[in-house]
């Protein structure tokens, strides 16, 4: 078996299509809750593709999109100092904050390192012992629990001078607050691979049991996404509220108990701050004690009051999924990639960003 | 172990060494050889090409060629797919106090190798050297000129209703290979820059047919830049097959794990051609012949839709817009 090629086979997507074409006339609207699959979906034109009585909505799952600019700025604050090293992950350098994003500090002679994974700041920290080095720590369970591992290695190896500035946010809950709202009136998910792999398909239970709404956990490639399409299709129209897992290969029904055990060990669940949604009751993670030695607003003593983003921008009804990115006033006009405004634009997953690639 | 000092850039005595004992050495012809101020050239042409290109490159050295041969490969490119026979090449180096002699001997050695695998000859040259910290090890600059072939018309605003586009091989090589090396993700494979002189290439494509439309090299940006770039000069719409993209699975492996997409990664070694449909399987039965040209494919065609845009039909038969590269490439979060 290759890697991908056997699920971006044109044959296997077409009998997949001829299934959803003779599947049930009724409207059905479906949300993919992750970015990467809402990229993905644009990368292959599957809504060309899709019956015309399937509607997808993007959801919030895009880790830049949803953190708030208050945050941003408190980043660019830090990055100012001479004796910080800042270190992200690439997606956030462009994030405009009220007067500048990490790129434009970088630019101007902030130390700011572009990391592939938290475990590069354990190095960056052993090199630059006279240096403060703050890792952003945003993201969902699927960077959380390298985050724990970080902090747990810096401790193993006596490292004094790497704090994390968290903003990391859980999945189920926000969903919870969608399947609640009215206006959405959805009638399933598409689950999102990578955080499934980590906290397992049993996680979404909930929304079967409270709410009576089904879900598919499923992959990135077109063959997974049609897959993960038909089955939803075929339990809504059932009106079989289960949740399904067509991600086998990655997902396990109780997911990563190793990683989940790290985040445990690490965080506590406290209510968060999503942009454009507002607070989400138990919706973040926070070091807990054993572990506020690494939390940078501690370390810095700082404090910051939260806000959300820049006026005009419709991002919040956008990562709600209530409007499409061509509805907002900004989009293609004040804000493009070269120029963001709202952070659904800058983020490589961001529903604006695809739309503004891919959409014909 | 010899190291390049700040008085190998004074212009003394130490540079004549370093000049003598590293550039001439290798780069040694009969123009360069006369040392002049400037090269004296004696050409017998109607039309010239000239151009110019500066590399800076994070590792120096990597799988598939160093900075030395990019910077040869490079100019001499941009020559021949301009549908001209490169013939000199001036190189400039801007090298950093402290940096290897032996490195150093390693690049000039590459660059002198692949100027007479390309058949030409570099006539002039110059040398800096730079305090700690100013340079990252070594830039160089090279200039090329070279002579348009009688006939040939290539032009990025030629490409027309009915062309269809031919690459000579797999993309996105070059640039999943220096993003690999430079971050060290530990991918195991075959991942090797593509970086070659296409002058060979671009002769043989021109011997079979030489109303070629547009040949346009598709290093930075990735065959998406290119492709956006005729599209818009031509003024046509462009479709491209996304299962007809040769992609090494190596680079579509890595490719996927980093969140880029391989029409946007750098090659080094890759041209693409607009040729009508009617001269087109003659075109790429030459490549094929060609070592650099035996997995050159057809990927797509210039369509009659209005307008200047770039389409991919996908594997699932839905289309989708390939727009112009913006902004750096930054790897996603999950």
């Amino acid at each position: 078996m290759k890697f991908v090629d056997e699920f971006r086979s044109s044959d296997y997507s077409k009998l997949l299509l001829e299934t959803l074409q003779n599947s049930s006339r009724d409207k059905i609207n479906i949300m993919e809750v992750c970015g990467t699959h809402t990229m993905a979906i644009f990368r292959y034109g599957i809504r060309d593709v899709l019956p015309g009585n399937v509607k997808l909505i993007s959801g919030p799952g895009c880790p830049v999109c949803v953190t708030p600019q208050s945050y941003i700025d408190t980043a660019l604050d830090l990055s100012s100092r001479e004796d910080v090293i800042i270190a992200t992950f690439g997606d956030m350098m462009k994030v405009p904050g009220r007067k500048s994003s990490l790129l434009k500090k970088k630019a101007e002679g902030s130390d700011i390192r572009l990391v592939y994974s938290p475990m590069d700041c354990l190095t960056l920290a052993a090199d630059n012992p006279s240096k403060q080095i703050i890792f952003l720590a945003v993201g969902f369970e699927t960077t959380a629990p390298m985050t724990a591992v970080t902090a747990i290695e810096a401790r193993n190896n006596s490292l004094s001078n790497l704090f994390f500035f968290t903003a990391h946010k859980i999945v189920p809950p926000v969903m919870e607050a969608l399947v609640t709202d009215k206006e959405l009136n959805l009638d399933g998910f598409l689950l999102p691979g990578h955080v499934s792999a980590i906290i397992g398909s049993k996680a979404y239970e909930f929304l079967s049991e409270d709410f009576k709404i089904p879900g598919v956990v499923t992959g990135f490639e077109p063959v997974d996404i049609l897959q993960g399409l038909s089955t939803l299709i075929s339990l809504i129209s059932k009106k079989d509220y289960s949740i399904a897992n067509d991600y086998k290969r990655i997902v396990r029904t109780s997911g990563n108990s190793e990683a989940k055990e790290y985040m445990n060990k690490a965080f506590n669940v406290v209510d968060s701050n999503w942009r454009g949604i507002g607070k989400v009751p138990k919706s973040g993670l926070e070091f807990n004690r054993d572990f506020e030695e690494f939390d940078a607003l501690k370390h810095f003593e700082i404090s910051y009051e939260e806000y959300d983003g820049s006026s005009g921008c419709r991002c919040g009804e956008i990562l709600k999924g209530k409007i499409n990115p061509t509805q907002c006033p900004l989009f293609k006009q004040a804000c493009t990639p070269e120029n963001p405004i709202g952070s659904c634009m800058v983020s490589s997953e961001g529903t604006c960003a695809a739309y503004f690639r891919y959409y014909k | 172990m010899s190291t390049i000092t700040l008085s190998h850039g004074s212009g003394g005595t130490q540079t004549n060494q370093l000049i003598n004992d590293v550039f001439f050495k290798y780069f040694s012809n009969d123009i360069l050889n006369q040392m002049n101020d400037a090269a004296h050239l004696a050409i017998d042409f109607k039309k010239l090409a000239f151009t110019t290109d500066s590399f800076v490159v994070n590792p120096l050295f990597f799988k598939g060629g160093n900075i030395g041969k990019l910077a040869v490969c490079g100019t001499v490119n941009d020559l021949a797919v301009s549908g001209a026979k490169p013939l000199y090449l001036t190189c400039a180096f801007i090298i950093e106090e402290g940096f290897a002699m032996d490195d150093l001997k390693i690049i000039v050695k590459t660059m002198a190798e692949e100027a007479e695998n390309s058949g030409v000859k570099i006539v002039a040259g110059d040398t800096k050297v730079v305090e700690k910290g100013n340079v990252d090890g070594v830039y160089i600059n090279t200039s090329g000129i070279g002579v348009i072939y009688e006939n040939v018309n290539i032009n990025c605003a030629n490409a027309k209703l009915g062309d269809v586009i031919i690459v000579n091989g797999t993309i996105g090589d070059h640039g999943m290979t220096i993003l690999c090396e430079r971050n060290n993700f530990g991918f195991e494979g075959d991942l090797s820059s593509d970086c070659a002189s296409l002058n060979t290439l671009v002769d043989c494509m021109l011997e079979v047919y030489d109303g070629i439309h547009v040949i346009r090299d598709a290093t930075r940006g990735g065959i998406a830049a290119v492709l956006n770039e005729i599209s818009d000069f031509s003024n046509v719409t462009i479709a491209i097959e996304e299962n007809l993209l040769p992609i090494k699975e190596e680079v579509k492996g890595a490719a996927e794990m980093l969140g880029f997409d391989p029409l946007y990664i750098a090659n080094e070694g890759k041209l693409c051609a607009f040729v009508p449909e009617a001269q087109a399987e003659q075109v790429l039965f030459a490549m094929r012949t060609h070592p650099l040209g035996t997995n050159a494919s057809i990927i797509g065609r210039v369509t009659d839709e209005l307008g200047k845009k770039v389409y991919l039909n996908t594997v699932v038969g839905g289309k989708r817009l390939v727009d112009m590269p913006s902004g750096i490439l930054l790897p996603r979060i999950c």
